[in-house]
């Protein structure tokens, strides 16, 4: 049941809404429950064909020779796909948001990356006809070294999952094989800081499992159209997708989706559109590319695992004062959306809290794994798990109160986020009252009189002197390169510059940025002045303390504000 | 391979259709005979989308040979309304946003027909058992669990009432 707390924030909006609170009945809820809403499968369509990829045993391998002609002659063959009959066989999901290179074949012909990875299609009559002519497919394999782990995919000499970042990392914005993030200087705070408290947490990969597998059915319509029903849960990333794969315009292909059995992310990235649309062009027939329960688990891209090193700077009250994140994303074979994933991760760093200094390199990591993608909060789930698991160690090492320690450290509206924006609408003290309220926790008198719209902003809402470094710098991968689908210059942009892989991050070597050779570039807004290197690291004004009322406006900050979804500002 | 004729009642309407070997039940209901409601979840008996009541039983259609319900009467989603008037259930399971994605629904309530057919007043306990079978991804159970014991006293109501 939805309780709702309304003596929250009273003030923030109207309460005499038709809608907004109020139990509404699902649109397609009468559907549900006579079986009449149409999913993808639910399109009956005369002589379709069943289409079934040949997928590697092993987890790398390079491709020798497939050999598809006792297949050709099963009963019911219609037509055996190879790479080669893929019009342009290489993709990245994102490269239509102009972010990340062509990585990723729909059929690959030369080696696999993954356990699971399709190297032919069969097209058959009947699925069973399919799955029989599958089993007679021969492929001579060259078996090579895999990479499961991600601080070994990106040790020298590890071996080479995706030829197109040859250092098994993604490449952000052309330049850093990570993601960064530097908003202060933690070294400097963590000398000042009582004590340094770290940590290692790692989260599984997880298959989200929809009831109703991935899928789609392609059919010849008229105009010389295709008319494509499909489980995706972003039709317009599929019909890009598609489009882009197949070198079909995208006024040709009609995508019906929208009624999906469970997605939770496993769907954002189907690639079982472009599929069924080649089996159409290929045979003139309906055709039907559907996951069976097995391939969902093994092949259907999970949410990626996630293995974060935390390093914080703590006071003995419990304030902390400095947050030191490295990241590794294991991505799998391929990039699909674990590169956005990251750039989500890092904008919420370091969670939600007030930190002065706050330092992440967050790795894309390619590994032998099947290649992971979105589930419900990627980017965010996982670092939170490591942040507040994190909180409790801390509080537990201090002796104090885990859920004081959380109020103690909250942001509050008007606080400089890392990221460089001002927080607003925060609720983490609220959330903790009625957690603790709810558990029968007692608090203490400071704490429960704490609010997220009192004592944020002022001091809080600078942008500390930052220092900046180019440690993971490459070379070859201009950002424009994107744009333009150019292949990085070089022996295939091997990583280079001021970090070499030999230096590459093992965790201690990340620590200490060499120069601080950039000042801090204070984005669009006029420069603060600028606080002396040392005032950077001073512990946030305790949230108690007493400050000019007019400090709290975060009006007064001239940074770039996102909207919230309602468009409304709060106050 | 050989096709066989095989006879029986779908939501009371007799059907004569054939059936290929080893087809099994959920693809001749959706493919032979165009009922849609079942809907298929694994293929090995684990989830229960794809469940059907076979005189009266919950079975699990992906996993029961066609040829084998010849005679028989099977009830599927498209069954339990009469006509524009909604089953119990199904009005519960709107009302209790006991459906989400939609796709777990039509095995959800035939196997809670089959509980309410043969257990009128069910405990919690026992809906909770009847539904073992049954994989639902979005809602966490507890509002189909609710669903169900509403329906249940709601057709007590109507009875006794």
């Amino acid at each position: 049941m939805i309780e709702f707390r309304k003596e929250y924030f009273a003030d923030e909006r109207d309460d005499n809404l038709n809608e907004i609170g109020k139990p509404t009945q699902r649109q397609d809820a009468l559907g549900h429950v006579t079986g009449r809403s149409p999913y993808f499968d639910d399109h009956l369509f005369e002589g379709l064909l069943h289409i079934r990829c040949v997928r590697s045993p092993h987890d790398h391998a390079r491709i020798r020779r497939i050999d598809t002609s006792a297949a050709e002659r099963m009963p019911g063959v219609v037509r055996i796909v190879l790479g080669k009959d893929v019009p342009n066989n290489l993709n990245t999901l994102l490269s239509l948001l102009d972010f990340g290179i062509d990585d990723e074949p729909l059929i690959s012909d030369k080696k696999v990356s993954y356990k699971g990875e399709p190297v032919a299609a069969v097209i058959a009559e009947s699925e069973r006809a399919a799955r029989d002519a599958v089993a007679q497919v021969r492929v001579d394999w060259e078996v090579l070294p895999a990479v499961l782990d991600v601080e070994e995919a990106i040790k020298p000499g590890a071996p080479v999952v995706n030829d197109v970042y040859p250092g098994n990392r993604f490449v952000y914005h052309g330049k850093y094989d990570h993601q960064k993030l530097r908003f202060g200087d933690v070294e400097a705070a963590f000398r000042q800081a009582d004590r340094i408290i770290e940590g290692r947490y790692q989260m599984s990969p997880i298959e989200q499992a929809p009831t109703e597998t991935c899928g789609a059915i392609a059919a010849p319509e008229t105009n010389d159209r295709y008319v494509v029903y499909t489980s995706t849960q972003a039709l317009f990333f599929s019909l890009d997708t598609t489009s882009k794969l197949l070198r079909v315009p995208s006024n040709r292909l009609h995508l019906i989706g929208g009624t999906v059995g469970g997605g939770f992310g496993g769907k954002v990235d189907s690639l079982h559109e472009p599929m069924a649309v080649l089996g159409t062009m290929l045979t003139g027939r309906p055709c039907k590319y559907i996951f069976d329960r097995h391939e969902e688990m093994q092949v259907g891209a999970p949410r990626g695992a996630e293995r974060w090193y935390l390093k914080d700077g703590v006071m003995n009250d419990g304030r902390i004062i400095a947050r030191k994140f490295t990241g590794y994303f294991d991505s799998g074979a391929y990039t699909r959306l674990s590169s956005y994933a990251i750039i989500k991760a890092v904008g919420h760093l370091p969670g939600p809290y007030t930190i002065p200094n706050v330092y992440a390199d967050v790795y894309c990591v390619f590994t032998n794994r099947t290649p992971a993608t979105a589930m419900r909060g990627f980017g965010i789930t996982g670092v939170d798990f490591a942040i507040e698991c994190h909180m409790d160690k801390i509080a537990h090492e201090l002796g104090m109160d885990p859920i004081e320690l959380r109020i103690l450290n909250a942001y509050r509206d008007g606080d400089m986020k890392a990221h460089r924006r001002l927080a607003k609408n925060t609720a983490l003290i609220e959330c903790c009252h009625v957690a603790a309220e709810k558990a029968g926790w007692p608090l203490s008198q400071a704490a429960r009189q704490a609010s997220s719209l009192r004592d944020g902003g002022g001091a809080r809402a600078e942008i500390p002197h930052t220092v900046t470094d180019q440690h993971g710098r490459v070379e070859g991968y201009t950002a424009g390169s994107y744009a333009q689908k150019k292949r990085p210059s070089g022996p295939a942009g091997q990583a280079r510059g001021p970090q070499s892989p030999a230096s590459h991050p093992s965790r201690d070597s990340i620590a200490v940025p060499s120069s601080f050779d950039r000042a801090p570039q204070p984005m669009s807004r006029p420069a603060p002045s600028a606080p002396p290197a040392s005032a950077a690291v001073a512990p946030p004004p305790p949230p108690a303390a007493q400050r000019p009322a007019e400090q709290h406006a975060p009006e007064q900050r001239r940074v770039t504000r996102f909207s919230s979804i309602s468009g409304l500002r709060r106050r | 391979m050989a096709r066989k004729p095989l006879q029986f009642q779908l939501n009371g309407r007799h059907q004569a259709v054939f059936t290929d070997d080893g087809q099994n039940l959920l693809d001749l209901l959706r493919r032979g005979v165009g009922d849609l409601t079942p809907k298929y979840g694994c293929g090995q008996g684990t989830c229960g989308t794809c469940t059907v009541l076979i005189d009266g039983e919950p079975h699990l259609s992906c996993l029961t040979l066609a040829e084998t319900v010849d005679g028989r009467q099977i009830t599927t989603t498209a069954g339990l309304a009469e006509g524009a008037e909604l089953h119990p259930l199904q009005t519960a399971f709107m009302d209790n946003f006991a459906a989400q994605c939609g796709y777990c629904t039509p095995g959800m309530l035939l196997a809670a027909k089959a509980l309410l057919d043969r257990n009128p007043s069910p405990t919690r306990e026992e809906v909770v058992e009847a539904i073992s079978g049954n994989i639902c991804r979005c809602t966490g159970y507890e509002p189909i669990i609710n669903a169900i014991l509403d329906a249940a006293g709601r057709r007590n109501q109507r009875r006794y009432g």
